[in-house]
């Protein structure tokens, strides 16, 4: 990469709870191309973190391959990265989660990586509750091998080939509803006042939270016949509702009339105020996200926004009932029975 | 006929229906020998099935101390009657068939060079028992009984061992040592006991213990403070993962809070079974998997990941016979080849081969180290024979003062008082270990991103393919490294003066490689012989080869893979590398292996050739 990065910043940027400038949790210069959606959830992942106030060694980017599992190098630069195989970003996070429990997990995958060759991998790390973040950047195509349909296109959708999509498409966001997804978000690249409260709600849930992202690729799958351009989408949204997001440390301060607005509370204290434009539409009632997911879908539209939560839920960790301290610092004196142990094994061997 | 005399020296097998509680009975057996002080080789061969298909379990007695299989049978009890003519068939002349008589035994089965000895097992049982589980189970028990007398076993022994066998359940002692006392007594009234073939109390087992190597494996790994197991269920390794869970719930439970200092988890497949391992790796706790053969077919890609990326990570391979499905409950050591060099690309990837549980044990905790140290995969070979049998083995035993190596891993500390910028896949040391962080150690210092493409020494991506050659050739140098780090193997001089011809072996053909060469120094054919414990192979491998004319290779698979790799590796002439392969899914016997090396010296020497085609009959 011949590009350098700027590294002036101007000197008062804004410092948060933790000491941390903005220009702390950002990455190396995205190689992508210009104007691709990812880079916008790259920097919503960045804003999101820094306002959270996370600590950026406190996070572990895992991704699979792919345009969207490249861009882990473009944001939180101070955290380890992990780019590994095509479909296997699950199992690998599934892995540093059992090591560390303490660490931050955030998941990238693209629409290929997840929908295709891992569609096992993710099924599974649903069904397990990780406690990570797996934010899928959706664009219905494959961008670094130039624009085949994958499996989240729509029928009849039009790629810049041409030529129309045959086959029904996967939806990520049902199919983990349907597997027992304790948080189910679906947004819009283009739309960083609604992805960035989603990103920090999910990176607070205490369990899998899944984000399906509709990214468009300005390269191969932004025509007027796709139903993954950034037109179709504008024209297609079909928010949930709207809401915001008010971490543990904040003061809770709601300027919504009382009643418009229902608050869901967090494990660690954290609130979401929800502010729902359907009022018979209750994302903590797994059958109603569902009917909401399946109207809009019959509807031809995009339902976006918080679609399903659980707030109290058991992630892995807690259902295997492993120590509390991270895995990973446990020394010889946790980990090693010692000889006299092994003196009893042999008695019973004989 | 001349009835085979032998006291503590003889093969016992015994053919049941699998499913119907034999497995217990004939270890019961075996123990009891065991605990007589003779030493004791059980094999387990059984189909893939969980109910109604013949099952064999086959116990070489042997107070010189014999494990491996020596091939052909002195007493058969033939309890299945799908498998009768043959069971008959493999009984050794002078032998014994033993059968349950309450069924006329079909006379075209009648040989004349054997004994015939009938228990009326299901006529006593209908009679004892009410209940029609309990008539299945005790039959067996009541053949074992029959054998005591028969064989002189010491019953005592039999009854202690029925006592801790159902510890907690002790409604159920009487009753076995009621079915026991039936059969003996049967055996007392009926025929002359003991038979030629009996066993007499010695004292020839010392302090060895009887293990099977995939429960070793799983110890070495609990001891090595391996906390992350991740696995997908495969035959014949997924008792490593149930003897980890066994001995953790045991041994690793959090004396404070009841919770559990590991985590076990059942992956989707075997790719997210060492995509798991590798991710928990990577955030620096100690994890593995278990598979066998279709299992590393599908671990190769991440296999190539941790290769290049230097992700350490220990996997063990319970070998079986393939390819393909191939015979899942058959042993073979067939993935020799897939393993030094899995994935795609230029790889080749560190593997140790065990003999014995006690190496099972110890391979299991070093292969950590190993892994740590080399930040490489690490693959421990194993296979059915050993991991699934009880074998016969010096007590574990582990050094209180030992430290795991967690290799070169930098800390908050150092990473802290470095001036320098931080590579990750810089060469500082000169041995080609470059060094790594944990995720989440500093706040501004350390970090990197692992990938599997290529990058430079300070991780950052590039297609240069002067960065892309570099990283290669220190990959090459690490493997040259490694060399020093991995077990040496264990050589055993033929004579004095040493010998022309060399014979090389790994892993489960110790035993009866052992016993062949015994056998051919007695018949004036003494050989050096190298045991391979390791790949890549160290400088003594190559010497051995060198300082000999001519070296046979003990495989048991049909490509000669061990040969295969030599040859390769060390660039030796062909000529002088003689296959000796077995591969029919049983255990390679000493008779064979004494067989083909004499007759292939015979034919050196102008003498006879015989044919020999088959390495376990």
């Amino acid at each position: 990469m011949s590009f350098i990065q700027p590294t002036f910043r101007h000197p008062d940027l804004p410092v948060n709870d933790v000491g941390f400038t903005k220009k702390d949790y950002e990455g190396s210069l995205s190689t992508l191309c210009a104007g691709c959606g990812h880079d916008s959830i790259s920097a919503a992942i960045v804003q999101a973190c820094f306002e959270l106030s996370i600590e950026p060694h406190r996070v572990a980017k895992i991704s699979g391959i792919g345009c969207s599992s490249k861009t882990p190098t473009y944001f939180l630069g101070n955290s380890h990265g992990f780019n590994s195989v095509h479909g296997r970003m699950p199992s690998v996070a599934t892995g540093a989660n059992l090591a560390n429990r303490d660490l931050i997990y955030v998941g990238v995958s693209g629409d290929g990586d997840s929908a295709s060759i891992g569609m096992g991998q993710f099924a599974h790390v649903v069904r397990r509750n990780l406690n990570m973040l797996y934010i899928v950047e959706n664009n219905g195509c494959y961008g670094l091998t130039k624009g085949q349909d994958s499996a989240t296109a729509d029928v009849g959708s039009k790629s810049k080939s041409g030529v129309a999509n045959l086959y029904t498409p996967i939806d990520l966001a049902s199919v983990a509803l349907d597997l027992g997804a304790t948080f189910v978000g679906r947004s819009f690249s283009g739309d960083k006042e609604q992805l960035v409260p989603l990103i920090k709600a999910a990176i607070t849930h205490p369990g899998f939270a899944f984000l399906d992202v509709v990214s468009p690729c300005v390269t191969f799958n932004n025509t007027p016949a796709s139903t993954k351009s950034y037109e179709y989408v504008r024209e297609h949204l079909d928010a949930s509702g709207t809401f915001d997001f008010v971490p543990m440390k904040q003061e809770i301060t709601t300027h919504y009339q009382p009643g418009a607005t229902e608050q869901v509370h967090m494990h660690d204290g954290s609130v979401i105020n929800l502010h729902k434009l359907n009022q018979s539409y209750d994302p903590r009632d797994r059958r109603s996200a569902v009917d909401a997911m399946f109207n809009a879908k019959e509807r031809g539209d995009v339902l976006t926004g918080l679609i399903y939560i659980d707030p109290n839920t058991q992630e892995l960790h807690e259902m295997i009932e492993t120590t509390n301290k991270p895995l990973r610092n446990l020394t010889e004196k946790d980990l090693c029975p010692g000889s006299k142990a092994l003196d009893t094994i042999n008695e019973s061997l004989r | 006929m001349a009835n085979i005399q032998s006291v503590n020296e003889f093969v016992i097998k015994f053919a049941n229906v699998n499913g119907t509680g034999s497995a217990s009975a004939n270890n019961l057996f075996a123990k009891a020998v065991f605990r007589m002080g003779i030493p004791v080789s059980p094999k387990n061969i059984f189909p893939s099935n969980i109910q109604g298909l013949p099952t064999w379990y086959e116990v070489r007695v042997s107070e010189k101390g014999y494990l491996g299989r020596r091939g052909g049978v002195d007493i058969m009890v033939g309890v299945n009657a799908q498998s009768l003519t043959q069971d008959v068939q493999e009984v050794e002349p002078g032998g014994y068939f033993i059968y349950d008589s309450t069924k006329r035994l079909d006379p075209r089965l009648l040989r004349q060079d054997i004994n015939f000895i009938g228990l009326p097992l299901t006529e006593i049982c209908i009679r004892e028992y009410a209940d029609p589980k309990q008539r299945q189970l005790f039959k067996n028990v009541l053949y074992v009984g029959a054998l005591a007398a028969l064989l002189d076993m010491d019953f005592t022994v039999l009854k202690d061992l029925v006592s801790d066998q159902f510890k907690g359940k002790e409604k159920l002692v009487a009753p076995n040592i009621h079915a026991l006392e039936l059969g003996y007594q049967y055996a007392q009234d009926h025929y002359s006991c003991p038979l030629g073939i009996h066993v007499k109390t010695t004292n020839k087992t010392g302090d060895a213990i009887l293990l099977d190597g995939n429960a070793a494996l799983a110890l070495g790994a609990i001891y090595s403070g391996a906390s992350v197991a991740a696995w997908y269920p495969i035959t014949p390794s997924t008792s490593v993962v149930d003897a980890f869970a066994k001995y953790c719930n045991r041994l690793r439970i959090d004396p404070g809070t009841g919770k559990k200092n590991f985590a076990i988890v059942q992956a989707e497949d075997e790719l997210a079974a060492i995509g798991m391992a590798i991710g928990a790796n990577w955030n620096g706790a100690r994890a593995f998997t278990a598979t066998s053969g279709p299992g590393i077919s599908l671990m190769s890609e991440f296999l190539g990941l941790a290769y290049f990326a230097e992700v350490p990570v220990v996997l063990m391979n319970i070998q079986r016979s393939g390819p393909s499905t191939g015979m899942p409950t058959r042993t073979q050591q067939s993935d020799v080849m897939i393993c030094a060099y899995a994935s795609h690309g230029d790889t080749k990837q560190v593997c140790l081969y065990p003999s014995t549980p006690k190496e099972c044990f110890d391979f299991g905790a070093d292969s950590f180290d190993l892994a740590d140290r080399l930040q490489t995969p690490v693959i421990v070979l194993s296979d059915l024979d050993l991991g699934m049998n009880d074998n016969m083995s010096e007590p574990l035993s582990w050094d209180e003062d030992r430290v795991y190596d967690k290799g070169k891993v930098h800390t908050e500390a150092d990473l802290e008082a470095m001036t320098e910028r931080y590579g990750r896949y810089l060469d500082v040391d000169g041995d080609a270990i470059p060094y790594r962080t944990y995720p989440g150690t500093h706040p501004t210092k350390g970090s990197f991103f692992t990938r599997g493409t290529s990058r430079d020494e300070f991780a950052v991506y590039t297609e240069s393919g002067e960065k892309y050659v570099e990283n290669m050739q220190r990959l090459e140098r690490k493997w040259e490294t490694a060399k020093s780090y991995v077990p040496r193997p264990e050589i055993i001089p033929g004579k004095e003066g040493g010998c022309r011809a060399g014979v090389i072996y790994y892993g489960t053909s110790d035993y009866a490689a052992r016993e062949a060469l015994e056998s051919l120094t007695k018949a004036g054919l003494a050989m050096d012989a190298l045991r391979i414990r390791a790949f890549p192979f160290n400088s003594e491998v190559e010497d051995f080869i060198s300082e000999h004319d001519l070296v046979y290779i003990i495989d048991q698979n049909r490509d000669g893979q061990m040969r295969s790799l030599l040859i390769n590796e060390l660039e030796i002439n062909p000529a002088k590398m003689i296959a000796l392969i077995n591969y029919d899914g049983m255990p390679i016997v000493a008779r064979f292996i004494h067989g083909f090396i004499a007759d292939h010296q015979g034919s050196l020497s102008g003498g006879q050739t015989g044919e020999q085609k088959t390495g376990s009959a």
